[in-house]
């Protein structure tokens, strides 16, 4: 039996090096989709500030948008986890333009797939990239993200959690090998 | 929420704040291009509509069609009923189909509890006798809260026949949870003895001092069927002492909105300048209909067999 103790915290990524990661991943982006027309659309809620923080560092004017995938989860008839819908504002043309886009963490695949059929029923944009802040592996779909600013394998039981003031942490017995 | 939305009276505010933001993304659904998403494909909605109700059997079926459920609508005129075949049997035959919600509107209060104790899916009350219609309530208060800013505190008139009114009723057991001064006015002979202190509403003799001040003016309509109870002495009478009009819309507050449950009649319960005014929300209610009925059906449809599994 486990005890009852607080929960294992360690950071994974550090509010100092959140920026930093940040910034290379728009220069990925940039140098990816150099001169194309782009948009960065942030998944309700925790990708809504990345996908803000992203734009600044593009360092050119690109529209930012925002959609909550609520609606278009495969597993509505297993109830709902969390009943809170976020608002959804896509408030610029997608048609043929490049969109990115980005969440916090990166796990089943399943967060991004309902997105981007969120997207497509608003436009049809010429191509639909994914920039994920951490890619935490337990994939249940055949999904990569294009732009990762970390990799980590994270036991199933643990959480991510990403805070833009506090970094990327993990929550729970992360590195720690289970005795039972 | 509990898996039924029968009269309001087991959801708490915060279940009400809750269904009203669900119904704003569903509003902005409504509003774009696409105006469908795949959120309960696979689920069946039956509405089961015992009394005539255009408005809001469409708004309900059109709420489930926007949702990607299959909707069908059983209306009396084409049904069994007419048969002789009792409710019991009617909500029996309806189970053996494996609907996911079933909306009633039926002229017996309690129509829907009685499905809801004899059926294992979930019950919407679509309108009740004389006794509650929980989705008006919602939408009203969705249209409230869009055009004022606000729901909490607010004065709200309630104008009209509220003795026969389940869309009055509702709407004082919803606003009175917002802690709203709540005013219902109208001749003696309908408004019940006992309803200001049920209901915990206060209770006016004359619309002037009745719209002293408010926020929102509800005009209930006059059901014409009435007349023949010698409830009212004509429609003219009426027009002339509660009719809502500018003059005596002055009385509320400069930028009062005006509320109608429809369908209205011109020139009694509501003057043709105020229903087609600036401070008229009647189409907005309309709009309001369908996104608070999505939001229902998902937050009801959605919970059933709920096994909740986060998916980051």
């Amino acid at each position: 039996m486990a005890l009852d103790t607080p929960p294992l915290v360690s950071e994974l990524v550090s509010p100092e090096d959140l920026t930093r990661v940040l910034r290379r991943m728009a220069s990925s982006i940039d140098e990816a989709i150099a001169g194309e027309d782009v948009a960065l659309v942030g998944i309700q809620r925790g990708g809504a500030p990345l996908a803000r923080r992203l734009a600044e560092l593009l360092g050119r004017t690109v529209d930012v948008g925002f959609v909550d995938i609520a609606f278009y989860r495969d597993d509505v008839s297993k109830g709902l986890p969390d009943p809170r819908v976020g608002p959804t504002s896509i408030d610029f043309e997608l048609e043929g333009r490049h969109v990115i886009l980005v969440d916090d963490v990166l796990q089943t695949g399943r967060t991004v797939r309902a997105a981007i059929e969120a997207l497509s029923d608003y436009g049809r944009p010429k191509r639909i990239w994914f920039a994920a802040l951490v890619d935490r592996g337990g994939r249940e779909l055949p999904i990569a993200a294009d732009f990762i600013g970390r990799t980590i394998d994270v036991p199933a039981g643990a959480r991510v959690v990403v805070d833009p003031e506090r970094g990327a942490l993990i929550e729970g017995a992360a590195q720690t090998e289970s005795a039972g | 929420m509990s898996e039924h939305l029968l009269d309001l009276k087991e959801q708490g505010r915060d279940d009400i704040v809750e269904l009203l933001d669900t119904a704003e993304a569903f509003f902005e659904v409504s509003r774009r291009p696409m105006r469908k998403v795949p959120t309960l494909r696979g689920k069946t909605i039956v509405n089961l509509f015992y009394e005539n109700s255009t408005r809001t059997r469409t708004s309900f079926e059109l709420a489930g069609k926007r949702l990607s459920a299959d909707t069908v609508n059983m209306s009396v005129a084409s049904s069994s009923v007419k048969k002789g075949e009792s409710l019991y049997d009617t909500c029996k035959t309806l189970e053996a189909m494996h609907p996911d919600v079933v909306v009633i509107r039926h002229s017996a209060s309690g129509a829907p509890h009685y499905l809801a104790r004899h059926m294992r899916c979930s019950i919407v009350n679509a309108g009740d006798g004389m006794h509650a219609h929980p989705t008006q309530a919602l939408l009203d208060a969705f249209t409230i809260r869009r055009s004022v800013g606000r729901l909490e505190g607010l004065t709200v008139a309630i104008c009209g026949d509220i003795a026969h009114s389940r869309v009055a009723r509702s709407a004082c057991r919803l606003l009175r949870k917002f802690d709203c001064d709540v005013r219902v006015v109208g001749p003696r002979t309908l408004i019940p003895e006992h309803f200001a202190a049920a209901f915990d509403v206060k209770h006016f003799d004359a619309m002037e001092p009745a719209l002293e001040g408010a926020d929102v003016v509800m005009a209930l309509r006059i059901q014409r069927e009435r007349l023949g109870e010698a409830l009212l002495p004509s429609l003219r009478e009426y027009a002339r002492t509660f009719g809502l009009d500018a003059r005596r819309l002055a009385f509320a507050k400069d930028d009062a909105i005006v509320l109608h449950p429809g369908p209205m009649n011109r020139g009694v319960e509501i003057s043709p300048d105020v229903a087609d005014g600036p401070r008229s929300r009647v189409l907005d209610q309309v709009e309001a209909g369908v996104a608070v009925r999505m939001a229902v059906l998902y937050r009801l449809a959605a919970q059933r067999r709920g096994v909740p599994e986060p998916a980051p």
